[in-house]
């Protein structure tokens, strides 16, 4: 569907008036922490104000949720005292026990967990997944990186070994390395999602080795892409647009674009459509091409040259002729982690488990 | 021009260590001299986080809303001091315990510093302006990790003013005798509740001061994960430095340079049980603490009336 | 004091630290009185809420009695948090063990592993304490920080289920394998294990000899020496059973909450643990009063953010406020004197002298 048309449709719900007699659909939020993080659950939350232009939808959230009963609490209480019939969970932690539980505790509200990992037959009929590939971006991200780079070192600081870490890890550096073969990854693990002195600590003793490119996955890396300035280096930021924190040295990144799906997912509720039934997809997924995700607008310090490589990448990724996972791959420890002739597609379900560095990466993929 | 092709390799610890303790110890400096004045007379104030919570978010407001880093650090300090104060007025009333009341603060202060922080749009405030002293080097690291913040030398200066008061001064032996034997002091016409009162409130003061030192330079950002538990554990550390303020000094250094290795040390390419090296601080103060103290020496320097009415 | 101040003086707080909190919210723009009503409505104000409230106020039922036992010693323990984790830990590494087991034995078995571990856990801080002259404030706050890193380091690594992909957890238990719920409700049986341990605390420290000798070491540590008693001992075991308190409230995380140890066991339920001791006058009893009010005023902390747009934080403020001025109504016992109430202390016949 061309977005042109998806717009007019949304923009003509939006004009209809309410039924009479009824009342908005409730959607309720839960996000792990503050909503100014400039990180994950800013993005979330962004997303969530896209709904605002819906006048028959009325959304609560609740930020800083523990990932403990608190969260099933909270969803109980968004179902039971703010009659939600959505219900938006935007944290890994919260989907097992805790969403499955008030799934089957309350078979006629929707649920909708981000990154969760669907178990048919297990789990309830009323859970859907929904989940963004960024991995393209990241690649082009990376591409920017490689191209900007002097010394051919990128740091990429990183809160856990997790598969969707090692993903965006490997594929920074695909991007980095197939403009710069000599470039390769340092990568530090923090141990936690937000530790902002760890990560700055982290950010200064990679520029120490000479890195001049600085990225990061974490809760949110703009302490990674502050540093990277005072260091006088390079940033690229992740899951929200942390350009206002490195004025010079902002290159790019890759950010989450919430909105589109919480639209989508609206919009299809809105429709009579339901998860329960499989009217709406059980994963909801997308990449650069669907608008789940997008490229952070260019720093200063791009040049021309730089951009109408860029744009010529993009524009492959998104007619399908350039796949970032095609074989043969090397992991950083010499073995084959993807034969020869073989492409894995970014939605492939092997790639959610994920748990080698590509060659070009200086780690372990293992604590 | 900076020259860093290379990378400084085995070398780059001794410089991260160096800059990071440098940077690391400022908090944990500050919050342990103003530990160690509030001990020295003789009260406990365990709610030093929320008090350092409290100093970086007015540190960063006041000086994202007027521009000035120094005006706030000196809002910082004005709220510590009052928090301080309430400590002080708190613990002074007949049956109110000590600790009950520090953790009641560290809730207070941290839930207080949060809500706050939410209005923050700003990504950055204006930030204290840094003493390079490295610029002699051709080596960027060397250059970053000898820019050094202004309250790093001030936090030195409080330890050894701190020592002198203490040693020397009559303001210090009151101090002292109201922490030692507050019956003795009163007796000696001391007034123990006013002395008490102003070194806890100054105390407060301090440790705000060295959560300003957190959004103003390292890691120069508002986030409520900013501290993680770095007031508190700057209370441990005057216990480890025995109430003496130069053992506060070296204790915070110790444990600032300490933050920086286990990211050094990955940044070298030493990946394995980061975990472990993360612990490495704590894991260091607990066996030095273990090896140096006996039943008999620990209460040595220990104020008489800590942990008594 | 007297019975009339037992009960006034506590409400009183409550009461003066509500109207500042109101006058805090009124300076916010918000009606302090609709956020009263949301407060009581989310906390207390139905069978459903209450539910709410005694599933948040378990986990501090033990942690709380982990620094309330030792206090009565003479001990201050704030360990509790590295209990919770090293008891969560210890649950499943043995209920993993024993999945082929009947239900009931493995339970039991991971039951006794938490209570051993947690209990070791503050044991030896306390030791450190007492054999070593380590503060066990210093000692039990470092052995925090070493637990969690002990919990990721294992939860990461040799306890790791592959298929916990993102969210790094150990291998789950079985459904039959875990602890149940009070039927009809959401309240799981780490209720009544917090309930039991308060009752079971209480009849130690106030009808055994055990309890009165650890009151004898609490008041007077020359004292106690002198009449005999073995204080090492005591304080020791003393510090071993609040762990072992606090070391299965990590059991009821995994086995009641989660299914597994992840790094949730993380939650931060012994320091707060810590302050419904200090608040309840580390008396059992009391505990369980505090956990229902903190419990309560958690369970309200998600109505305040959706009904009145209020940050998360906001809560935090209340508790520290309501805090602040229950500590500070200490000081009022005795000082005024109620015509109606009668004293318990018989006052010194004068005329007797």
């Amino acid at each position: 569907m061309m977005m042109a048309s998806r717009r007019d449709v949304l923009a003509g719900l939006a004009a209809v008036a309410l039924p009479r007699g009824s009342s908005p659909l409730t959607m309720g939020f839960l996000y792990n922490g503050p909503k100014n993080d400039l990180g994950y659950n800013q993005s979330h939350a962004e997303g969530r104000q896209a709904l605002r232009s819906l006048s028959w939808v009325k959304t609560v959230e609740e930020a800083s949720i523990p990932e403990t009963v608190a969260a099933e609490e909270s969803m109980r209480d968004m179902i039971f005292q703010d009659g939600a019939s959505v219900i938006f969970a935007t944290s890994f932690g919260y989907y097992d026990p805790f969403m499955v539980d008030m799934a089957r505790e309350n078979p006629r509200v929707q649920f909708f967990h981000c990154g969760g990992f669907y178990q048919e037959g297990k789990h309830p009929k009323n859970i859907g997944i929904y989940f963004g590939f960024i991995d393209e971006v990241e690649y082009l991200s990376g591409m920017l990186a490689g191209l900007s780079t002097r010394t051919n070192k990128i740091g990429f600081i990183a809160a856990k070994p997790i598969p969707q870490v090692l993903r965006n890890i490997n594929s920074f550096t695909l991007g980095a390395r197939s403009v710069n073969p000599r470039a390769t990854t340092k990568v530090v693990f923090t141990g936690d999602w937000v530790l902002p002195v760890r990560e700055a600590e982290a950010s200064s003793a990679l520029a120490d080795q000479g890195i001049d490119v600085l990225t990061g996955h974490t809760g949110s890396p703009r302490v990674i892409v502050q540093m990277a300035e005072r260091r006088g280096i390079f940033g690229c930021g992740y899951q929200f647009n942390q350009s206002s924190m490195a004025p010079h040295g902002f290159l790019t990144g890759a950010e989450w674009a919430w909105g589109t799906v919480y639209l989508r997912i609206a919009e299809m509720i809105y429709a009579g459509k339901s998860v329960m039934d499989g009217s709406i997809p059980r994963r909801l997924t997308g990449t650069l091409k669907d608008e789940f995700c997008r490229l952070s607008p260019f720093g200063p310090s791009v040049t021309q040259s730089s951009r109408n490589r860029l744009a010529a990448a993009k524009a492959a990724i998104l007619n399908g002729s350039l796949e970032i996972y095609r074989g043969p791959m090397r992991d950083n420890e010499g073995r084959i982690a993807i034969p020869a002739g073989k492409v894995l597609k970014i939605e492939d379900v092997e790639l959610d488990r994920m748990d080698w560095l590509v060659e070009g990466v200086v780690g372990k993929a293992r604590g | 021009m900076q020259l860093q092709p290379e990378g400084l390799g085995a070398w780059g610890i001794a410089v991260a260590l160096a800059g990071g303790a440098m940077r690391g110890s400022i908090p944990y400096m500050f919050v342990s001299l103003g530990e160690c004045l509030t001990e020295k007379s003789g009260k406990i104030n365990l709610g030093m986080e929320g008090v350092l919570l409290m100093g970086a978010v007015t540190a960063f407001g006041v000086s994202d809303l007027t521009g000035s880093p120094w005006l706030g650090v000196l809002a910082a300090a004005a709220v510590g001091l009052v928090l301080g104060a309430i400590h002080a007025w708190l613990t002074q009333q007949p049956a109110v315990n000590d600790v009950a009341a520090g953790i009641a603060m560290i809730i207070f202060g941290s839930g207080l510093a949060f809500f706050f922080g939410k209005r923050f749009v700003a990504p950055m405030a204006p930030q204290l302006p840094l003493v390079a002293l490295g610029e002699w080097s051709r080596v960027g690291a060397i250059q970053s990790a000898l820019r050094i913040s202004p309250l790093f030398f001030i936090g030195i200066a409080v330890a050894f003013l701190l020592n002198w008061v203490f040693t020397r001064t009559s303001c210090g032996l009151k101090v002292r005798a109201a922490g030692d034997d507050p019956q003795a002091a009163r007796a000696l016409g001391i007034d123990v509740n006013g002395v008490r009162f102003i070194a806890i409130a100054m105390g407060g003061a301090l440790a705000a001061v060295g959560g300003a030192h957190l959004t103003l330079y390292f890691p120069g950002i508002w986030s409520e994960g900013i501290s993680g538990g770095q007031g508190l554990m700057a209370v441990a550390l005057v216990i480890f430095a025995r109430w003496s303020p130069r053992r506060c000094l070296a204790a915070a250094l110790l444990f600032g340079g300490a933050q920086a290795l286990g990211p050094s040390l990955q940044s070298l390419g030493i990946t394995g049980y980061y975990y472990l090296f993360n612990a490495s601080p704590y894991l260091l103060t607990l066996a030095v603490m273990v090896a140096t103290c006996t039943p008999s020496r620990r209460l040595a320097g220990m104020p008489g009336a800590l942990g008594k009415k | 004091m007297t019975r009339a101040e037992t009960v006034i003086v506590p409400l009183g707080a409550m009461l003066a630290g509500m109207i500042v909190f109101g006058a805090f919210c009124a300076a916010l723009g918000v009606n302090p009185l609709l956020v009263y009503a949301s407060i009581w409505k989310a906390g207390f104000g139905s069978w459903y809420s209450w539910q709410n409230t005694l599933v948040r106020a378990s986990p501090l039922l033990l942690c709380g009695l982990c620094t309330a036992i030792p206090a009565g010693a003479g001990i201050i323990v704030i360990g509790n948090e590295g209990a919770v984790v090293v008891g969560g830990l210890g649950a499943i590494a043995s209920g993993l063990a024993t999945l082929s087991l009947p239900p009931f034995l493995s339970l039991t078995t991971m039951f006794l592993s938490a209570a051993v571990c947690g209990g070791l856990w503050i044991a030896f801080s306390v030791a450190l304490q007492h054999y070593r002259g380590v503060s066990a404030v210093i000692s039990g706050l470092l052995l925090n920080y070493l637990a969690i890193a002990l919990m990721n380091q294992l939860i990461e690594g040799p306890l790791r289920d592959p298929s916990s992909l993102d969210n790094p957890a150990s291998y789950p238990l079985t459904p039959d394998h875990r602890l149940s719920y009070f039927s009809g409700t959401h309240v799981h049986h780490g209720l009544t294990f917090g309930l039991v341990a308060c009752v079971l605390a209480w009849f130690l420290v106030e009808r055994t000899t055990f309890g009165f000798a650890l009151k004898i070491c609490g008041g007077n540590v020359r004292a106690a020496r002198l009449s005999g008693l073995p204080v090492g001992r005591l304080v020791v075991i003393a510090g071993f059973l609040g762990g072992a308190c606090a070391g299965v409230a990590g059991m009821v995380e995994v086995a009641a909450v989660h299914g597994r140890a992840n790094e949730s066991l993380n939650a931060g339920y012994g320091y707060v643990g810590i302050l419904v001791a200090f608040l309840a006058r580390q008396s059992a009893f009391g505990v369980v009063l505090i956990s229902l009010l903190v419990g309560g005023l958690l369970a309200s902390g998600g109505m305040l953010q959706r009904a009145h747009g209020l940050p998360d934080a906001t809560i935090a403020v209340l508790q520290g406020i309501l805090f602040l001025f229950i500590l500070l109504s200490d000081t009022v016992y005795g000082r005024f004197k109620l015509p109606w109430a009668q004293s318990h202390e018989a006052k010194p016949d004068a005329a007797a002298a």
